[in-house]
């Protein structure tokens, strides 16, 4: 039972988590929190797989390393336009709600705000 | 002499980690806010500053004790403002209601 | 069994109790928290595969900034979740459960049944270190032998930003980003924001400057810099930049333009695009570097304060 099998399976239950926390809830911030659990559990895999590759003095393989550093920072901007676009549609639409019936509030006439 | 560092690091490691123990079950316990306040910045100060005292012997050089002294500083700067900004707010709630 | 695999069964079951609370628990704020503290606990889990420049990108930006965005959202949206009526049906949530419970158990299957022989790029990338004159091997495949795909990054980086910038209502188009935050000045808030941002530079700059042999490295620095500017906005000692501001765009654009014209200029100088002359090749990367921090920085800084809200006065 090493590292990479511990880790390792412990990735792939947060890949499911994530799944399942993303199909599920139904408000979009859930979602993008499940989202980001999802890409967690992605990245440990790749984690996972440079340990396995652990030679010549290095830990880990860098190359997976700098895979993930840099999924890490598409995944909070993907976050960051998420969350912006959710935020703008409780200004406009009043409630966050995904399903298309329009909630009471909102008046589709109005123009921008 | 790496025998007796030992001795301290696992000593002073364990108080450490009781005392986060202790913080854990006094914000799992303690009835309000404020309270669990207490336990947490008590605890959680004392435990850090008791587990970077037993991480000092094994630090390779000057330098690297300097870093984790200073890990410990800011970890006392930040947790003593965010409780003082925590309970402030708690207390404005209370006064609220 | 060592204690190492003890701790590490440990760790993985608590961050999997993380995961399974953040996912199950009703409020929202709660979930955002879990998922905060879940972002930390698998920095740790990172440091125990021996990956440390990629903990500490997991601790900054996924934990760090990330919580902070979330829980700012889940702060503005507190309202909004009273009015979400609908919750799926069983049907849906009996067949995303068997589809989750597919997946990970074919993942788990992929992680138990890995061939015994490893390939691996690790000799490969040690062997080419001489190319830079880094020794930090992460950096070395960041800066150097997958540069490609760090400038495209900043190019993502960028494209956010422009995404978040256009949601801007038309009455605060080109304004400042998000609430004008008050805070009282001789309070606590205002003193935190007045001590730790110098120290906090420092830092930023040490994991920065460091990268080039030990872990750390542009993006780990650049979201401490970001993120100490986004504690002197929301102590209100400063206001967020107005979003059509020249010089902002321009050092948002200063990274990956830098990186392209380094990258032509090894087109036409030198062997291919992005190649670096091996002499050159230390101050070139420590040149797209410093860009890089100061664009890093910023974007991330601005990801985190929004979309405008406010017109900018002129």
């Amino acid at each position: 039972m090493s590292a990479v099998t511990v880790f390792g399976l412990c990735a792939a239950a947060a890949v499911g988590l994530g799944l399942y926390g993303l199909i599920t809830n139904p408000q979009p911030l859930r979602k993008i929190i499940a989202f980001n659990l999802l890409g967690s559990g992605v990245f440990l895999l790749f984690g996972v797989v440079g340990r396995r590759g652990a030679a010549a003095s290095i830990g880990n393989d860098p190359v997976p390393q700098a895979l993930v550093i840099t999924g890490v920072v598409v995944a909070f901007s993907a976050t960051a336009l998420a969350i912006a676009l959710v935020l703008r549609l409780f200004q406009k639409a009043g409630s966050t709600t995904l399903s298309d019936d329009a909630p009471p509030g909102a008046d589709p006439n109005l123009p921008g705000g | 002499m790496s025998l007796a560092c030992d001795i301290i690091t696992i000593a002073a490691v364990s108080a450490g980690a009781f005392f986060f123990l202790a913080g854990t079950v006094g914000l799992l316990r303690f009835p309000d806010t404020l309270t669990r306040l207490h336990a947490l910045t008590k605890a959680d100060n004392l435990g850090l500053g008791l587990v970077v005292l037993g991480l000092l012997p094994q630090a390779g050089s000057l330098r690297d004790g300097l870093k984790l002294v200073s890990i410990w500083l800011l970890g006392l700067l930040a947790g003593a403002t965010v409780s003082q900004l925590i309970a402030r707010t708690a207390r404005q709630g209370e006064a609220a209601k | 069994m060592s204690i190492a695999t003890i701790f590490e069964i440990v760790l993985a079951a608590v961050v999997l109790g993380l995961g399974i609370w953040t996912t199950a628990v009703r409020e929202t704020y709660s979930a955002t928290v879990g998922f905060v503290a879940y972002g930390l606990l698998v920095a740790l889990i990172w440091v125990r595969l021996d990956a440390v420049d990629v903990a500490l990108t997991e601790a900054a930006i996924g934990g760090g900034l990330g919580g902070v965005l979330l829980l700012g959202a889940a702060a503005r949206l507190r309202n909004a979740e009273l009015m979400v009526t609908e919750t799926p049906g069983k049907v849906t949530r009996v067949s995303a459960a068997a589809l989750s419970v597919l997946i990970a158990t074919a993942l788990a299957g992929a992680v138990l049944l890995l061939p015994d022989s490893v390939s691996t790029l690790a000799p490969t990338v040690v062997a080419h270190a001489w190319a830079t004159g880094l020794t930090n091997p992460v950096t070395n495949v960041l800066m150097a032998f997958r540069a490609m795909d760090t400038m495209l990054e900043k190019v993502v980086l960028l494209l956010a930003i422009v995404g978040v910038w256009s949601l801007a209502p038309d009455s605060a188009w080109g304004g400042h980003p998000g609430p004008r935050h008050q805070a009282d000045p001789n309070g606590v808030l205002a003193f935190l924001a007045r001590l730790l941002p110098p120290i906090g530079i420092v830092v930023g700059i040490y994991i920065f400057w460091t990268g080039a042999n030990h872990p750390g490295g542009a993006f780990q620095g650049g979201a401490i810099l970001a993120s100490m500017w986004l504690l002197a906005i929301m102590a209100g000692l400063t206001d967020t930049p107005p979003v059509r501001s020249r010089r902002l765009r321009f050092i948002l654009v200063a990274g990956p333009g830098l990186f392209l014209i380094v990258g032509l200029g090894g087109l036409c100088f030198g062997a291919a695009f992005l190649a670096y002359p091996p002499a050159l090749a230390k101050p070139l990367i420590l040149g797209i570097e410093i860009a890089m921090i100061l664009t890093i920085a910023t974007t991330l800084g601005l990801l985190l304060a929004g979309a405008p809200e406010r017109s900018a006065k002129r």
